[in-house]
């Protein structure tokens, strides 16, 4: 039974998703990978013919956000079933075995499939007081990081706390919490998928991707998906009309804000955001926090809690925008976090898209090699 | 007599650790212990008051409103912010969705598993099945057909060989006791409920933008628009999409999770006699139902001592105090001090095995948890604690519903003060609150046409409108129980912050007079068949849904008394 090829499939038929379902699915997700039409068919071939990867989830300084995000996987029913072709065999929060029992099923995997299974890490790594600030099974977080993700195929630091050390390490970082990245230098294939919690939606399209074209796609200089971190919140925006026409929300339920005007001067942060919520909306594309009339806060952002914050202060003028620079600006410590903000992003990308392929990604920390 | 160590304890949040001592197959001794510390409060000095709930909701993904909500609060109860009536409902829907969706997924994903064994589901036949299932609810997934197909999937998942998150579980252990068609339906529900969970917690997106950590939060409103003209704002559409989660969401919590909890635990009734706890119950209300300083709170507060349901006790804030004889804390008076929260200090200092260990020294400090007490004694808090005191409150609902559920089970009042009292009361506070959201429906479409299109307290937002030093509480009932945020602001800053959570007051260590927390006096006389496999244990720690994220605070020192409370 195991490895069955058209597993898939036939799993489709028996839920009732019909192909022409599965078929939608496959264009939404080469739609979210920014890819063109014509990947659908490669997708639906690759997801048909994919054995189960085994993947397992690690949850260090975290809240658990990105596992609720994760249980809310929303494309129609065959999201549900692109999940189901994992083998999530360590999850703390949903997993069945407890104590023992559950650390010698996280044992077994990385004993028995070195370099051929998918960690996830979710929440930052303390790295104070001996590593006391954080452990599982009486082992600290740091040791079990290095151990698990050091002979993984590929590391997916979910949220913002495991890509960038997020919350706990925001000012001042009382116990010296770092992401993946900076714990433990030279993991192999590691992707950062930031965000405060990680859009599920991106987390699939990653995993397609994989089992599609076999690697891992183009990322930004934070080890950040280009395609769901290539363009700013601004860019793609429902309201960057009215911010183009200069009509901003004032104060909170006023005409402006009934209307769904810009709230760029309430603090939208999406000038300096780079994520594609605009594009995917939450929550099966529900809604986003625009959408609620509230301002973007730059979640996916590293050290946005420190460079983001006042949340409702507005960015200082920033050239090239347009109106933006028209709007009188406040503290100059508010321009200094975007001038950082936009050279730290820079737009630089590691990794070139070939055709439908991509170039190998350079390791992280200068170690390993793209599988 | 043997240590038995449960580390992590899993289907929870955050990172829990148990250790009991057992014998003669019986828990003789508990220690509870939390293994992780971030210490957000010390991150919110001196930051923007306005930013704190943004801040603060970040202490836990799961109960992802509850933090904002008690910041909120407690930032207008300081500066004097009083957000307008359509604020109150949109809150109210935004707590009751989250309470309900909580209390949903908490009994099928987080719980269940400790009464239902999915192998044995395999066996189940589908006919029978289907007479149990109709037998119980009018719920029309119920044909021997779809139990088939249940059963054979869960059959093929299992054949593939890759068990997954349930690989290496206690299936089989003798303290399962459901019949294999029993088992089948429930698994079929925990099913169900994946999908139910993730369509009703919609409601988060179309009042909050997003969930997980939802973003329509403001100090005194809420960011959402009101105008039924515009297209940018909730409207007479939005209003119909809420009827409709909403309707949906009491349908499932009455015909399915209501009736599957009942049907479950007529099979093991024996645990209304394990796990009784402390006995102390604290719960501060929630559900505004007016716009008054002094509200109308549709689930009362209140105290209950002793397990004496004859009446009940008015909260005080000020007999709030923390232990840390047994935390990894230290105080400038020392271990036996107990400190008021305003009085509280902030000194985390790890003196515990350095890891990797095998063993805690729980004679020792052993958790990063505090020890909250309540005029000096123990506390638990949660869906038991504001079902008991609404029912010796005489919310005619509770009674109600409560009556209903002891007569099903044929046990008395007593038989709630226990694992399965705790089961039971939050399927009755689900249910509960899955009726009422379709009036704050009603109510905030009466609003919008009565044309009060308000959200917000506009005359507080600048920092230049409040006082230069202010101090305030905001009080909420989480899921988990009792939440309460103290904030102190200066200068338009945050100066100290302070959390007294639910999982604190629950999962707590012993305090420096050495009396248990509720999970360690609950585990007391736990029967354990299998030290090897302590599924018991489980049982009795998941019946109070444990959030270890939440329970780790750090409190600063304030030395002034609160002037107000308010829950608004």
């Amino acid at each position: 039974m195991r490895n069955q090829p058209d597993w898939l499939a036939s799993e489709l038929e028996r839920r009732g998703v019909t192909r022409r379902e599965f078929v939608r699915f496959c264009a939404a997700m080469a739609s979210a990978l920014a890819l063109p039409d014509s990947a659908a068919a490669q997708i639906a071939r690759a997801v048909r013919t994919a054995e189960k990867p085994v993947l397992v989830w690690l949850e260090f300084q975290d809240c658990a956000g990105n596992t609720e995000s994760f249980l809310r996987a929303s494309r129609p029913t065959a999201a549900e079933v692109i999940l189901d072709t994992l083998s999530v065999d360590y999850h703390e929060t949903i997993m069945a075995a407890a104590g023992h029992q559950a650390e010698a099923n996280l044992a077994r995997t990385v004993k028995e499939r070195p370099g051929a299974y998918i960690a996830v890490v979710e929440g930052s790594i303390p790295t104070g007081s001996g590593g006391a600030y954080c452990t599982i099974g009486g082992r600290s977080a740091l040791d079990i990081a290095r151990e698990v993700c050091g002979q993984a195929m590929a590391t997916i630091a979910i949220g913002t706390c495991a890509s960038f050390g997020g919350i706990p390490a925001a000012g001042p970082n009382p116990t010296g919490a770092l992401g993946v990245s900076a714990a433990v230098p030279g993991v192999k294939n590691l992707i950062n998928l930031s965000a405060c919690p990680a859009n599920v939606e991106n987390l699939t399209a990653l995993l397609v991707h994989y089992l599609t074209f076999k690697q891992w796609p183009a990322l930004d200089r934070y080890r950040r998906p280009l395609f769901a971190y290539g363009k700013s919140i601004h860019d793609g925006c429902e309201r960057r009309a009215h911010y183009d026409a200069g009509q901003y929300v004032e104060e909170w339920g006023d005409a402006g804000h009934r209307a769904g005007y810009c709230l760029y001067k309430m603090g939208c942060k999406g000038p300096v955001a780079f994520q594609n919520c605009p594009h995917i909306k939450w929550n099966g594309g529900t809604n986003w926090p625009i959408g609620c009339g509230h301002p973007c806060i730059g979640c996916a952002e590293p050290n946005f809690w420190d460079t983001m914050t006042p949340f409702y202060r507005h960015l200082p003028g920033v050239p090239g925008f347009g109106a933006a620079s028209n709007i009188d600006t406040i503290g100059l410590g508010a321009v200094a976090a975007v001038g950082a903000a936009f050279a730290a992003h820079g737009l630089i990308q590691i990794g070139k898209r070939v055709g439908d392929k991509y170039e190998p990604m350079p390791p992280a920390g200068g170690e390993g090699g793209h599988k | 007599m043997s240590r038995v160590i449960v580390d992590p304890v899993t289907r929870i949040e955050g990172h829990l650790r148990i250790e009991a001592e057992v014998d003669g197959g019986v828990v003789k001794d508990a220690w509870s212990s939390s293994t992780m510390f971030r210490g957000i409060e010390l991150i919110l000095k001196g930051r923007d008051p306005r930013d704190a709930w943004a801040f603060t909701q970040r202490i836990c993904g799961v109960c992802t409103t509850v933090h904002a909500i008690a910041s909120i609060r407690a930032v207008e109860n300081a500066i004097g912010s009083v957000p307008p009536p359509n604020v109150r409902l949109l809150r109210n829907l935004i707590i009751g969705a989250q309470c309900v969706q909580d209390h949903v997924v908490h009994f099928y994903h987080l719980h269940a598993l400790d009464w239902v064994d999915i192998v044995s589901a395999l066996s189940a036949d589908p006919a029978k099945t289907a007479s149990l299932a109709q037998s119980i609810s009018d719920w029309p997934l119920s044909s021997p057909t779809y139990f088939a197909g249940v059963r054979d999937r869960v059959k093929a998942f299992v054949e593939r060989g890759q068990l997954g998150p349930f690989a290496n579980a206690y299936w089989g252990h003798p303290a399962y006791r459901l019949p294999p068609e029993a088992n089948l339906m429930a698994v079929a529900h925990y099913l169900e409920a994946l999908d139910w969970q993730r369509e009703f917690i919609k409601l988060h997106a179309v009042l909050g933008g997003k969930n997980p950590h939802l973003q329509s939060f403001l100090v005194g409103g809420m960011s959402t628009p009101i105008d039924p003209d515009s297209q940018s704002a909730l409207n007479a559409g939005t209003i119909a999409e809420l009827k409709q989660l909403v309707g949906r969401a009491r349908d499932f919590v009455v015909r399915v999770y209501l009736p599957d909890l009942l049907a479950i635990a007529g099979f093991y009734k024996d645990w209304a006699g394990h796990g009784r706890g402390v006995g102390n119950y604290l719960v501060y209300g929630e559900y505004p139902e007016d716009d008054s300083a002094t509200p109308a709170l549709f689930i009362p507060s209140g105290i209950i001592r002793g397990r004496d349901i004859a009446r009940t006790e008015t909260f005080d804030p000020g007999k709030v105090s923390e232990y840390i004889a047994h935390s990894w804390y230290d105080y400038e008076k020392g271990d036996a001090a107990a400190l008021h929260p305003f009085d509280g200090e902030t000194a985390p200092n790890y003196t515990g095995p350095a890891p990797p260990y095998e063993r805690l020294d729980t004679d020792k400090k052993y958790s990063w948890l505090k020890s909250p007490r309540y005029a000096d004694e123990p506390m638990e808090v949660g869906p038991l604690a504001r079902m008991l005191v609404a029912y010796v409150s005489g919310q005619p609902r509770v009674k109600e519903l409560v009556g209903g559920v002891l007569k099903a089970l044929n046990v008395g009042p007593e038989a709630l003060f226990s694992t399965l009292g705790r089961v039971a009361a939050r399927g009755i506070e689900t249910q509960l609150l899955a009726e009422k959201m379709a009036q704050w429906v009603d109510a905030l479409a009466a609003n919008m046409d009565a044309g009060d299109y308000r959200i917000h307290d506009t005359s507080k937002w600048e920092p230049a409108s409040w006082p230069a030093e202010a101090m305030g509480a905001g009080f909420h009932e989480a899921p988990r129980g009792a939440l309460a945020h103290w904030v102190k602001i200066g200068d338009g800053l945050i100066q100290n912050y302070q959390c007294v959570v639910p999982s604190t007051w629950n999962a707590g260590p012993r305090d420096a007079r050495g009396r248990r927390g509720p999970y360690e006096e609950a585990l007391l006389g736990t029967p354990v068949a299998d030290a090897g496999r302590p599924l018991e244990i489980l049982r009795t720690v998941h019946s109070f849904d444990p959030c270890m994220a939440c329970g780790v605070h750090v409190v600063d020192a304030t030395r002034r008394t609160l002037a107000s409370v308010r829950v608004a």
